[in-house]
């Protein structure tokens, strides 16, 4: 056992006093890394972080309480940043910058936490077995034309918990359960673990469409150009594509406010945006900023502008209508 | 220690949780169970059979490759059940090169594939992954039990397979009970292959009132509940096997393997290879063909590293682990009451949480300990302490004892049975003292069962990920956080680089700790 403290104590966090931000992130290393290095090159100040999945970081937060180290939590959908905002994790920025560079649907009201990068979620289909014109809106899926020609993601998915959540927003819940009860009776196989499947299932003809969020398209089809895949916008006629954020807040506790302010700040300006849109593929939330050529190829598109809390707020009741109505 | 992270798990059932309850009661609830009881009996049986079966033939039969056998069964321990699960889907799915070839040949209408998305292929994904725990259990038994055993049953007129069922079988059961005992707490705990195949049990439920209906009041609660349930099995399963004694009356020779000859000989050998082909080799490839295609671009300097701290907390843990298990076997042996019985068995128990949860339930008790203690360096030395415990490998190691406890005290406790009173009655006749009966009687004989659970801890550790990711301090990143960072995203073949370090990784210690036993 002494071996072992001994051991911990000269491997163990050490006190450096060299400016820092300590950050929780749920948005994986590969996603973020690209993103703090260039913060630390313009200002000497360093970022730690750790990453994990949001269940067990809000956890974390929660138990740590005001001993936390981390100055600041991001996370891949806004469900997770609207709970830590529940739950007392996260305190509000006012920020000029910030309110400039980010929309105010992809935003807390109360600017607690802010969207770093939009994740359109979109309908993929054959090319060889579906015209664009068969295609219309994500409610339009239930309809019996696509008996036996749908896949899914698994409800279990939060991009599609929040699809569902500002479903009943538009629609209200009864409506959006026989929407949902429509899409399950319409599937060709039981729903899929991950969205890459899905898209190769519709491509190998097994069914004709999916939901996706378009990142997962543009990497697929980067791997395999020649796949019978493209992207169809829904929902132009009416309130436009669902999009999620990623996103970020800092916490309650946050030791260093003002660096972890001017970091949350740097995700939202040009610089970083530019590569947060093109390491992942996906659409920078700074309106004065472009997507990836590779991505901008995909077309313009209208976006859902209903705020994205919306989805926090309706994911827990959108996953038991999702479970009552037999959506796996 | 560890009851700690079971009772902060325990204690929610006292605090409401709104309509998550009913709501699972109404919907989804039954569904799941029937799920997992069917997973949990597929797997366990399974894991037995395979597991038993193949420790029987490597241990007692003489065929062709039975020494490389031996060992190689093994193998599967290294790599996690999700990749299993990931590579054979892959593989065997509708899309996969499998059935797109026997499509383009016989023609989309003229064949008939059995679906792997099935309950069926789930469990056989599991038992793949699970049997080398009853495997590596029953082996050392059988190794154990040396030739007496066999001579006993010829002599009674056995025949072998007679001696096997009616000897050799009723006396491995403390170890194959063991082993079968760690495959269900894996399977009820796992969570990443039935995720992949999107095949919803108990912990699904778990989970999901956890990260997407954001209560994990009701999580700990559904968890409590499957405490309970492991809690039942084990006491039923030690009620079956209370009245019966498994002592050898004395340390046998060695027993000289029965040769096996001609198609029988073959069938064994063909028997073993094809576990070893779908348990290891077919994984191991594919994660090589994907591993190649990323090599250059992702092998840096930091592969180093995460292999550097997966092999070091492995090391660590194994040795924490199993020295806490042979305190817990000697107390157990020491005061055989139901007190000291029951506290064993919940103190292995945290091997049958889903991870997460687990990781939850060590991590409240120990931030709120660290609050505490800075609080109190504030008030009495007006010192700002920070967080002393959290963020450092002693938290880490605590936790995967929690953990691989259960990893570690079945096959030390299974091999304990062989210590019989009369062993230390002679020892104390011959006038040793406790701690050179110990060193010079115990421990020979314990040798082979404390080896097996250093080898199994060890690279369940290495495997090891929702502990890891929640208490690892900051940039100790292992090769099995590298997976999930590569993973929680699909990327599959950039995934296939850690893992394929780490399955390499696992195979050292595992032939090592082989080798011991065998000697």
């Amino acid at each position: 056992m002494t071996a072992i403290f001994c051991f911990a104590i000269f491997f163990g966090p050490s006190a450096s006093h060299a400016e820092q931000v300590v950050v929780y992130s749920a948005r994986i290393e590969q996603l973020i890394k690209p993103m703090f290095d260039a913060f630390t090159k313009d200002t000497g100040i360093n970022v730690k972080f750790v990453t994990d999945k949001e269940g067990p970081l809000l956890a974390r937060l929660k138990a740590e309480g005001k001993n936390t180290p981390a100055d600041m939590l991001i996370t891949s959908d806004a469900g997770n940043l609207w709970e830590a905002a529940q739950e007392g994790l996260l305190r509000p920025v006012e920020s000029k910058t910030l309110q400039a560079n980010v929309p105010a649907y992809l935003h807390d009201p109360r600017n607690q936490w802010f969207g770093l990068s939009v994740r359109a979620r979109t309908i993929i289909y054959n090319t060889q077995k579906v015209k664009p014109s068969d295609l219309s809106t994500y409610e339009a899926l239930a309809e019996p034309q696509w008996k036996g020609r749908l896949c899914l993601r698994t409800s279990k998915k939060v991009y599609n918990q929040s699809l569902v959540a500002m479903m009943i927003a538009e629609h209200g819940a009864a409506r959006t359960e026989e929407i949902i009860k429509g899409w399950v009776a319409n599937l060709a196989i039981d729903p899929l673990s991950d969205e890459t499947k899905a898209m190769e299932f519709v491509a190998a003809g097994r069914c004709d469409v999916t939901i996706a969020n378009s990142y997962y398209y543009g990497r697929l089809m980067q791997k395999n150009p020649a796949l019978p895949l493209a992207i169809f916008w829904p929902n132009q006629e009416g309130s436009g594509v669902h999009v999620n954020i990623s996103g970020a807040g800092i916490t309650k506790y946050a030791h260093n406010v003002p660096a972890a302010t001017r970091l949350l700040e740097f995700l939202s300006s040009e610089e970083a945006q530019n590569l947060f849109a093109d390491v992942n593929m996906e659409y920078p939330v700074n309106p004065r900023v472009k997507p990836d050529p590779a991505v901008a190829a995909w077309g313009t598109f209208k976006q859902n502008t209903i705020n994205v809390t919306t989805a926090g707020e309706l994911q827990a009741e959108a996953v038991k209508l999702m479970d009552r109505a037999g959506y796996r | 220690m560890v009851l700690v992270p079971v009772g902060t798990v325990i204690s929610s059932l006292f605090v409401p949780a709104g309509d998550v309850w009913q709501h699972l009661v109404e919907t989804t609830l039954a569904g799941l169970l029937v799920n997992t009881f069917w997973l949990a009996v597929g797997v366990a049986a399974g894991s037995a059979l395979l597991g038993v079966s193949l420790a029987w033939f490597t241990a007692v039969c003489e065929f062709p490759g039975r020494k490389f056998f031996s060992w190689a069964l093994l193998l599967p321990l290294a790599i996690p059940a999700y990749v299993t699960a990931f590579v054979a889907l892959g593989l065997f799915d509708y899309i996969g090169p499998v059935q797109t070839a026997l499509r383009t040949w016989l023609g989309p209408d003229l064949f008939w594939f059995p679906d792997i998305r099935s309950r069926l292929g789930v469990i056989i994904v599991m038992v793949l992954a699970f049997y080398p725990y009853v495997y590596l259990l029953a082996r050392n038994a059988f190794l154990t039990q040396g030739k007496r055993s066999l001579e006993v049953a010829q002599s009674l007129g056995f025949n072998r397979t007679q001696g096997f069922f009616k000897l050799a079988l009723p006396m491995a059961r403390p170890w194959i009970a063991g082993g079968t005992m760690l495959a269900l707490m894996e399977t009820l705990a796992d969570f990443g292959t039935v995720a992949v195949f999107n095949y919803d049990t108990f912990t699904t439920a778990i989970y999901k009132a956890w990260f997407a209906m954001f209560s994990l009041t009701a999580a700990s609660q559904l968890a409590s509940l499957l405490i309970v349930i492991v809690f039942a099995v084990i006491i039923v399963e030690q009620q079956f096997r209370s009245r019966m004694r498994y002592a050898e009356t004395r340390q046998s020779a060695k027993a000289i393997p029965i040769p096996l000859t001609g198609w029988r000989a073959w069938l064994i050998s063909g028997f073993a290879s094809g576990t070893l082909f779908f348990a290891f080799l077919l994984p191991v490839m594919q994660l090589g063909i994907w591993a190649v295609a990323v090599v250059e671009r992702d092998f840096d300097q930091r592969y180093l590293e995460f292999l550097w701290h997966s092999l070091l907390l492995s090391a660590f843990a194994a040795l924490l682990t199993c020295t806490v298990a042979l305190l817990m076997v000697y107390a157990a042996r020491r005061c055989p009451d139901s007190a000291t019985r029951g506290a064993v068995h919940i103190s292995t128990i945290g091997y049958a949480l889903p991870g997460a949860v687990l990781a939850v339930g060590i991590f409240i008790p120990i931030a709120w300990l660290d609050g505490w203690l800075s609080e109190m360096a504030m008030q009495l030395f007006h010192i700002e302490t920070g967080l002393l415990i959290q963020g450092t490998l002693v938290t880490m190691l605590i936790a995967y004892m929690t953990r691989f406890l259960a990893v570690s005290h079945s096959p030390i406790d299974s091999a304990m049975q062989r210590v019989t009173g009369s062993i230390d009655e002679a020892a104390m006749g011959l006038g040793l003292s406790g701690w050179a009966t110990l060193c010079r009687v115990h421990l020979p004989i314990l040798k082979g069962g404390i080896f097996t659970a250093a080898a199994l801890v060890f690279v369940d550790v290495m495997k090891e990920m929702p502990i890891t990711l929640m208490t690892r301090p900051f940039g100790w990143d292992t090769l099995s956080v590298r997976i999930f960072e590569m993973t929680t995203e699909g990327q599959w073949e950039q995934a296939a680089l850690p893992a394929v370090t780490l399955v390499l990784a696992g195979l050292l210690p595992l032939i090592f700790f082989m080798r011991q036993t065998e000697s």
